[in-house]
């Protein structure tokens, strides 16, 4: 598993740069990673980082666009908005979460 | 263990614009409607270009009237089982009155079950996800339907010359 320097810190990512370590992130780091795939960060965008984060935790498992639309209270079109083209991935690698496995 | 000096980030390719994927929906069974929304709904996630164009009995996906109550039948179907086990329904028992609600039952409980919407809602989901519906034309005109027979979120009817310009450079998938 790589190690890589974010931020001027050794923070575990996996071949493609998502965290491994639920616990490396914060917000700060949010801050650089979301600089790294150049989304600038919203209210609206913390809300849905938030989200996925305690939604990770609960459940075990990344939630998906339809999951974060409807337990996590921001629809799909605004996910689009917030995450251009690829809100799944992009929304867990700023929250510090693995890609999401489910298919829907 | 590897340790990069550079931070790796994710390649998420937002300069790939050409993409561009089209499903052909051809069948009203409810278990042949999802095949193309679940990968135009992943294909979607993938900031890929989306088009469903739908068909033949694929028309019952998107007409208001029939959406709703799409049908699985175990009839002709000799790979169903029950969800335990592998036990098969004998297929003269397939056509027997009920087994097909039961059937249909079954299927909606195992997928709500894994939070897939029904069909009318994920339709909803792919048009917020920025997906593409197309009526066809003949299909329209055979069942005497018009766009307001027809789900809110469709484009247009368009004829099948239309489908093939639009969907010119596109991967095609028809199910």
């Amino acid at each position: 598993m790589p190690v890589t320097t974010i931020n001027g810190r050794e923070i575990h990512v996996d071949d493609e740069g998502f965290l491994t370590e639920y616990d490396e992130w914060d917000e700060d780091l949010a801050k650089v990673l979301a600089a790294n795939i150049s989304v600038d960060l919203t209210d609206d965008h913390w809300a849905v980082i938030k989200f996925v984060r305690d939604d990770y935790k609960a459940q075990g498992e990344t939630p998906t666009i339809r999951r974060v639309s409807t337990a996590g209270g921001t629809d799909t079109k605004k996910l689009f908005q917030l995450f251009p083209k690829k809100p799944a991935k992009k929304m867990s690698y700023i929250a510090g979460v693995p890609k999401p496995h489910g298919c829907v | 263990m590897t340790t990069t000096e550079t931070t790796l980030v994710p390649n998420f390719d937002d300069d790939e614009t050409e993409r561009k994927i089209a499903f052909i929906c051809s069948k009203g069974n409810l278990d042949m409607a999802y095949p193309a929304l679940v990968l135009a709904n992943a294909a979607l996630g993938e900031g890929i270009e989306t088009h469903l164009f739908f068909t033949f009995w694929g028309f019952d996906m998107i007409t208001k009237s029939r959406m709703n109550d799409l049908k699985f039948s175990p009839v002709g179907n000799t790979a169903m089982h029950l969800p335990v086990g592998d036990v098969r329904i004998p297929q003269a028992l397939a056509p027997l009155p009920g087994m097909q609600p039961m059937a249909t039952k079954m299927i909606k409980d195992q997928i709500a079950a894994l939070g897939v919407p029904e069909v009318p809602e994920f339709l909803d989901q792919i048009v917020a996800s920025g997906g593409k519906l197309w009526a066809c034309r003949m299909s329209a005109d055979m069942n005497h339907l018009t766009e307001s027979d027809l789900y809110d979120g469709v484009e247009a009817i368009i004829n099948a010359s239309d489908f093939i310009e639009m969907t010119d450079g596109a991967q095609l998938l028809f199910i």
